[in-house]
Order: structure tokens, then C-alpha cells, then sequence
């Protein structure tokens, strides 16, 4: 077999390949659902009540997508270009750092000049751990994915050993973990009485500024430039190493306020369990976005609805909270392969 | 002075050849895909999925060569999946592999669960015991070291020296370094490049799974998550470090668990009990770093590394 690209996709072309990865997945699901001995039309049903089916489920679903859209644009920024950032870990949890050392008593300042210092502060360090991998790959060669795949590890053992030294918090009785924030640096809610903090705006605003920069800037034309074909991009007298810093920058700002805004709008100091691998997750909700800053946020929704859904699931039927990774897994592989099929077509020798 | 007393004893190195027995079988896989042409960050998954499987498997009474088996086949079976994604499809290896490795993980850990719902701590099995080889493990520090190693880590050497001679001496070996090389030629010579590259991913993962399932068979006897703990991902910069040849990648991977054997004991002495122990646990991982770094400028990368072949395309 050999794959022709298709000039013109039709309408239908271009929407069935995705549809049927969809339904696979759902069809998937069942089937592992009715392994674990559960009935899977109440395991689908529950996944979705869990999610959506009332006030506090959609508020969780909420606050569980605000730090994946933010690690979903680093990670669709970055790949845009084809620089491949493995490590959104280790800069969310960059910015979480900042956050704490800065935020709790350094500086004794006001809710409006300590919020937008932290959020800063936090884009700085986010964007200087991934500038080593982006330095080490444009001046040494050295393949991006090993080393912030590799600095994921490190960074973690770096945050683990601050927490039980210097930053361990006196009244912790023991366990790792931070000081609180002080109150003027927390994110306040955006309503009243709801559990949803600006973090969840800010990060919308984000994928605002990350779309305008991707269709409206020169940057956002280089950025894909390098990304289609970095060859022919230098050819055409765009700075590839340059550019690809500057997205490492992006990337990494991008994916510390993730940090940032798990530490102040929710969870106040830092641990070791701030995130369930949210930099990881973070790539899923990317592809399945398509790589699109806005089409993040949907994904970004999905994803966290997925996960919402499938912690109170299985709590009611017992099935283990894993079949929800297990779903977002076959979504992936399944989604690039309809699109591709969207362009191309299949043909036999 | 106490690093020196380490570095002679017998026991040191023994420890040393055990960690590196899970690295030197995954690496080989990792070597093999990407000598043909086709990065396989599944590497990681596919050990967790290895660990599990053979040791179930063991768990549930079949001999401890079956659980090898097992993990083996099961480790096949992702491969299959990546190389069909990434080989006739060809899409992006990068996201593949990652989709590879959280499926492979999570339907592990789904697995696990299903199939022992009560248990708090993992049961054990009965693991693969040293074996002293007669005369040779005689010998003063290398028999201790080389020769008194489980069968497990003697089956991993012996599948470095298969790889070697497959590669460099037989036909089949030349058609997968050519597929990883110059496509065109192969498919030129009236080969099946889809055939040779899916070929070798499968092979490669079944080695993966090897790795993971050494870890739960003869380096520890029973399995728990987080266990493979990013050793795939070392795996990988040992494929780089070795510059994709067999004989120095597992050089290399003695190296680094010489390394991190060293950590572990350097950790107990005086010296080390000042020292913060994420220090001697981050090491491990800056050494794979720096290592690439020096190799990196003069690395023989397989030329058509991540590049997929269409037939009919130029």
C-alpha cells in the first residue's frame, strides 16, 4: 500500500475519518468497561454525569482544564515548530516554585503588584528551563526529547529535595511540602460563591494571545515556517536556531503559569502531587486540538471532563480510574490517524 | 579513599552488571527500531507493560521462561501497533510513541487492578536465582561480577552479541541498517522497506519488554508502579551515546549503572550522608545529559532516522 495525497478533500472527507475515531474510542472504552464486569452504557453514563451532570462537577471539570489548556499551549506551540518539548513537567513545576519562594512573605506587597509579579516570575522560570534544552539542541545538536524528557526527572528530585530543606514549611508537621501563599497572592474566584479562580480566565486570555500570535505576527509565520520544513525556512532567510529559542521561551512561559495557577488559585502552597502529570497530559490535549491555541481549550475541556468523569465513575461502579488515561490514549493514536486519512487516501499496489 | 575501596570490590560490580541488565535489553530494542529508521518512544510503556505481563504470568503459575515469553509477546504487540501507526501510515513518531507509552502504561495499570482488586501490598514470585558458572566464576572479581548473574542477564548478553552479528554479518542485518540509511536503495533492490522497518520495531519492543520484565523477574520478585522510573527514556540516550552500535552501547550502559550503583553506596558512606539524597538520585540522569552533549557533534545518526518512506514519492 502507499498513501496519495488528496488534492480537494470533500466535505465528507474531511469530517468521517475523525467521527469514526471517535466512536472507536467510545466503542473501545465499552469493551474495557464490560472487561472490568461493568454494565458500559452506566460507565459512559456516569463518566459524563460525573463531568458535566451537575453545578459542582462542571466547576471541577473546569478548574481540572485550567492548568491543561495552559500545558496544552506550551506543548501546541512547541510543536508547531516541531521543537519537541517533552518537559511541560518540569516548567510547571518551575512555576510553581517562583510562585512559593516569592509568594510567601518575600515580598509583603498588594494583591494587584504581587499577582502579576508572581505570574511574571513564573513565565521567567518556566522559560529558562526549557532554554537549556533549546540551547543544547541549537548550539550542540543534542536532541530536544531525551533532555527534557530527562530534566522532568531531575527538576522533580530538585523540588523534592527544596521541600524537605529550605522550603519546608515549619508548621508542615513533617511532610513535604511549602508554605503557604500569603493571602494578597492568591488568585481570588471569579464569582462569588463559586469554586472557579481568574486562573481559568487568564488561561483562556492565553489561548487569545497565542492564536493572535500564531495567525497575526511574524513570529507566529516563522514559528510555522520552521515547523513545515526547517530546511527550506532557512533557505528563505528565517533564523531557524532563533526562532526555535524564541518558541522554547513561549513554550515554557506557557506551561510554568500552569504552575502558577494551580499554586495560587487552588491549592495556596506547593507539593509533590501539584500536578498528576498534567505535563504529559498536556500533549494529548494539543493533538487532539490539532495543535490550534483555541481548539486547546475545547480539548483541554474534554480531557478534564474525561478525567472529573472517571474519578467519580469508578467510585459508583468500580471501575479503575485508569480506563480514563486508557480512552485518552486510544483517542490519540486513533485522532492523528483519521487526519491523516482526512488527507490522504490509501491506495493498494 | 572509601570510593576506591567501591570501586574493587566484586560486589560492586556485580551490582552494577544487574542494573545495567534491564538497560542493555532495552537499549538493544530502542538500537534496533531506530537502525531501521523509526523512533520508538514507546520504549517506556512497553517495559511497564513487560514488567507486568511476565511477572503475572509467572504469578499465575507458568515457568519462569514462559513469563519471558509472555512479556515478550505482549511487548511485540504494542510494537506491532506503533509500527503500523508510524511505519505504512507515517505519522509523527514523536506523538505515536508517546501514545504508545501512556496506552501501554495504562492498560498495565488497568490490568493490575482488575486483576488483584484487594491486594495493598504486590505478591511475590519465585525470581530467577544466581547461577555461578562453573570454572569461570572463579576468577577473582570478573567471576563475581559476570559470572554469577542470573540466567536472565546472561540471555541479555547473548542477545547483544545476536544483534551484533545479525547486523554487521548477515544479509537481513544490511536490509534493516539500509531501511534506517538510504530507503530508496532497499526498495530499489526489490525489498519491502514497510516489511524490514515493522520487522524491527516489532523485535525491538519485544527486547523492551525484556528489559521490564528483568526487573520484576530476577532484580526485584514482584511488581509495583513507577517502577521502570524513566529508564526508557535513559535507554534512549544510550542509543545515542553508543552512536547506535551494539558493542558501545552496552559498554555504555555498564557505565551508567556503574554510575548509579556507585551513587547508591557513595550515599551510605560519611561523606555522602551530608549530602541531600536527591543529589545522588539526580546524578544519574545530568550524567545522560552531559553524555549527549559530548557525543552529540560527532554521533552517526541513521540518516533516515524519523523519515517516513512512501513508495512512489521522491
Amino acid at each position: 500500500m502507499r498513501l496519495e495525497p488528496i488534492a480537494n478533500p470533500s466535505l465528507a472527507r474531511s469530517i468521517t475519518p475523525p467521527a469514526i475515531a471517535i466512536i472507536a474510542t467510545v466503542v473501545i472504552a465499552s469493551l474495557l468497561a464490560m472487561i472490568a464486569g461493568a454494565n458500559p452504557f452506566s460507565v459512559l453514563g456516569l463518566i459524563l454525569k460525573g463531568a458535566f451532570g451537575s453545578q459542582f462537577a462542571l466547576l471541577e471539570t473546569l478548574n481540572r482544564a485550567t492548568p491543561l489548556i495552559f500545558t496544552g499551549l506550551a506543548i501546541a506551540v512547541a510543536f508547531k515548530a516541531k521543537f519537541w518539548n517533552i518537559g511541560a513537567e518540569a516548567q510547571l513545576y518551575a512555576g510553581a516554585l517562583i510562585t512559593v519562594v516569592l509568594g510567601t512573605g518575600a515580598l509583603p506587597w498588594s494583591g494587584f503588584a504581587l499577582i502579576p509579579t508572581l505570574a511574571i516570575g513564573a513565565v521567567l522560570a518556566g522559560a529558562v528551563v526549557l532554554l537549556v534544552p533549546a540551547i543544547l539542541k541549537t548550539r550542540f545538536g543534542v536532541d530536544e526529547v531525551v533532555t527534557t524528557l530527562l530534566f522532568n526527572f531531575i527538576f522533580l528530585l530538585f523540588i523534592s529535595m527544596l521541600l524537605e530543606g529550605p522550603l519546608k514549611d515549619p508548621m508542615g508537621m513533617g511532610w513535604p511540602k511549602s508554605a503557604r501563599l500569603i493571602a494578597e497572592g492568591r488568585l481570588p474566584r471569579i464569582f462569588d460563591g463559586l469554586r472557579l479562580h481568574w486562573g481559568f480566565a487568564l488561561a483562556i486570555l492565553c489561548a487569545l494571545a497565542v492564536w493572535v500570535i500564531q495567525t497575526r505576527s511574524t513570529l507566529g509565520y516563522e514559528m510555522r515556517a520552521v515547523g513545515l520544513n526547517r530546511e527550506a525556512a532557512a533557505f528563505a532567510g528565517i533564523p531557524v536556531n532563533t526562532v526555535l529559542v524564541k518558541t522554547a521561551l513561549l513554550s515554557g512561559g506557557l506551561a510554568a503559569l500552569a504552575g502558577f495557577s494551580e499554586v495560587a488559585g487552588l491549592k495556596g502552597s506547593l507539593t509533590l502531587d501539584l500536578s498528576p502529570g498534567f505535563g504529559y497530559t498536556g500533549i494529548i490535549v494539543a493533538m487532539l486540538a490539532l495543535l490550534n491555541p483555541l481548539g486547546v481549550i475545547v480539548s483541554a475541556l474534554f480531557v478534564a471532563g474525561i478525567f472529573v468523569g472517571a474519578d467519580s465513575m469508578s467510585r459508583a461502579a468500580g471501575v479503575p480510574t485508569y480506563l480514563a488515561d486508557m480512552m485518552l490514549a486510544t483517542a490519540l493514536l486513533l485522532m492523528v490517524l483519521a487526519i491523516m486519512l482526512t488527507r490522504f487516501r490509501v491506495v493498494r499496489d | 579513599m572509601e570510593i576506591l575501596d567501591i570501586l574493587i570490590s566484586a560486589s560492586f560490580w556485580a551490582a552494577a552488571i544487574r542494573i545495567a541488565t534491564p538497560l542493555i535489553l532495552a537499549t538493544m530494542g530502542e538500537l534496533i527500531c531506530e537502525r531501521a529508521g523509526v523512533l520508538n518512544l514507546g520504549i517506556e510503556g512497553i517495559m511497564v507493560a513487560g514488567a507486568f505481563a511476565g511477572w503475572m504470568a509467572v504469578y499465575s503459575g507458568t515457568g519462569l521462561w514462559v513469563g519471558v515469553a509472555v512479556a515478550m509477546v505482549v511487548g511485540m504487540g504494542f510494537g506491532l501497533l506503533h509500527s503500523v501507526l508510524t511505519v505504512p501510515f507515517g505519522l509523527s513518531q514523536h506523538v505515536v510513541g508517546l501514545g504508545v507509552t501512556l496506552l501501554a502504561t495504562s492498560s498495565t495499570y488497568y490490568a493490575y487492578r482488575l486483576a488483584l482488586p484487594q491486594v495493598t501490598s504486590p505478591p511475590k514470585i519465585a525470581a530467577f536465582q544466581p547461577y555461578e558458572i562453573p570454572i569461570l566464576s572463579d576468577i577473582p572479581l570478573l567471576g563475581q561480577a559476570l559470572f554469577s548473574q542470573t540466567p536472565f542477564t546472561y540471555l541479555a548478553f547473548a542477545l547483544v552479541a545476536a544483534t551484533s552479528i545479525v547486523l554487521y554479518r548477515t544479509p537481513l542485518g544490511l536490509a534493516v541498517r539500509a531501511a534506517g540509511e538510504s530507503p530508496a536503495a532497499v526498495a530499489a533492490q526489490g525489498l519491502s522497506v514497510t516489511a524490514i522497518r515493522m520487522g524491527a520495531v516489532i523485535v525491538g519492543s519485544g527486547f523492551m519488554a525484556m528489559g521490564g520484565a528483568f526487573l520484576t523477574m530476577s532484580a526485584f520478585d514482584s511488581f509495583f508502579f513507577e517502577m521502570v522510573n524513566g529508564r526508557g527514556w535513559i535507554c534512549i540516550a544510550l542509543v545515542v551515546f553508543g552512536s547506535w552500535m551494539p558493542g558501545k552501547a552496552l559498554l555504555g550502559a555498564v557505565l551508567f549503572a556503574a554510575f548509579d550503583a556507585l551513587q547508591i553506596r557513595v550515599q551510605q558512606t560519611s561523606f555522602g550522608a551530608d549530602i541531600p539524597y536527591q543529589i545522588f538520585l539526580m546524578a544519574p540522569y545530568i550524567l545522560s545529559i552531559v553524555a549527549l552533549v559530548l557525543v552529540s557533534r560527532r554521533a552517526q545518526v541513521p540518516a533516515a532516522l524519523m523519515v517516513p518512506f512512501n513508495k512512489g514519492e521522491r
